[in-house]
């Protein structure tokens, strides 16, 4: 038996029968389904050299061994050959805007976040992916892929061995990067660049 | 050595999730104080109600009540209850089959031991006293003439 898309599925369409003694009664329509997970997060060693490192105001990435590529925040592996990644590279806080999103409306258990905000993938000087902050100093209607960022620290004595050092990141104003280079385009641009220099 | 590094990390979804007209009916049941089954084509009836008839797929409509009484199935015990447990004392988890449903609904067992749990026992519902339709609203099953 084929089923003709264009006849909708009988199940809902027909009437439930209840009892008699619900007839009258307002029917229960939603039901509140809460789900909360409550994590106890140990860092492995990577991650771990990275969160130390934010305590003297540094940002650490580590280089793949196979082709360079330097990842942040480090993970201790080079995930596309599955190659050990032991090497720190300490990085600069400025980079460019990757991409990012206007956050127009709140969300629970954030009431930190004052709406409308901007998260971006910061791709940092001498980095090959980004990662994640907020962009802020700027009108969001502003922000754009390329654009030149900096980050923004706690002062020196608030710092802790967390990335929430950094508040967000806010332009630099130099000219923006341009589109063909930025964000995921940044790696390809600079392995065409590389093998251009080798023929 | 840096001393080791950890924080809490909590993942929260506040879902609110639409019920359709089946479970719909299930949950205002329970608001109201009564458990629903729903029968099938063949006059048996399934107890928590579902929308399809699980061997046919053909939709299923006529909701009944069944219960509050039932027999004991089967059941486990649990001590300690975890952090977000409805039941905050040890308690039984139970498979409960209600008077004219022919399958069994999973609820809790509110007794204080589990010595006085036996497979094939009778149990009635105990129900709170304010009910806002959620599976909640029925606290749990007590051994029958236990005072509900």
């Amino acid at each position: 038996m084929s089923a003709d898309p264009s006849i909708p599925p009988a199940a809902l369409s027909g009437e439930v029968r209840l009892p008699e003694k619900l007839a009258e009664v307002e029917p229960v329509r939603s039901v509140r389904t809460p789900i909360r997970l409550e994590y106890d997060f140990i860092p492995g060693s990577a991650s771990s050299g990275y969160l130390n490192a934010f305590a003297d105001r540094k940002i650490l990435g580590q280089r793949s061994p196979v082709d360079g590529a330097v990842f942040v925040p480090p993970r201790g592996v080079d995930p596309r050959h599955g190659a050990a990644t032991p090497d720190y590279v300490e990085l600069p806080d400025t980079g460019h805007v990757g991409g990012f999103c206007v956050t127009r409306l709140p969300i629970p258990g954030r009431d930190d976040l004052e709406i409308p905000y901007v998260s971006a993938w910061i791709h940092l000087d001498g980095a090959d992916i980004g990662f994640l902050g907020l962009v802020g100093g700027i009108d969001t209607s502003e922000v754009r892929m390329g654009m030149r960022v900096r980050a923004v620290w706690k002062p020196d004595d608030q710092l802790g061995r967390t990335a929430e050092n950094i508040l967000h990141w806010e332009p630099t104003g130099e000219p923006d990067i341009p589109v063909t280079a930025a964000g995921t385009n940044a790696w390809h641009a600079k392995q065409a660049a590389e093998s251009g220099e080798q023929d | 050595m840096a001393e080791r590094l950890r924080a809490d990390l909590v993942l929260e979804y506040p879902f609110t999730r639409t019920t359709g007209p089946v479970i719909g009916a299930f949950l205002t049941g329970l608001r109201e104080g009564i458990v629903l089954g729903i029968r099938r084509p063949d006059g048996t009836v399934l107890c928590p109600p579902t929308e399809y008839d699980p061997e046919t797929s053909a939709p299923l409509t006529e909701l009944v009540e069944v219960g509050p009484g039932g027999e004991l199935v089967s059941w486990t015990w649990v001590d300690p209850p975890r952090s977000q447990s409805p039941w905050d004392q040890p308690h039984g988890l139970g498979m409960v089959r209600l008077d004219g449903a022919d399958t069994p609904m999973v609820h809790g067992l509110l007794v204080d031991s589990p010595d006085e749990l036996s497979v094939g026992m009778r149990v009635t519902a105990r129900w709170r006293s304010e009910r806002e339709g959620h599976i909640a609203d029925l606290e749990g099953f007590v051994p029958e003439g236990a005072g509900q």
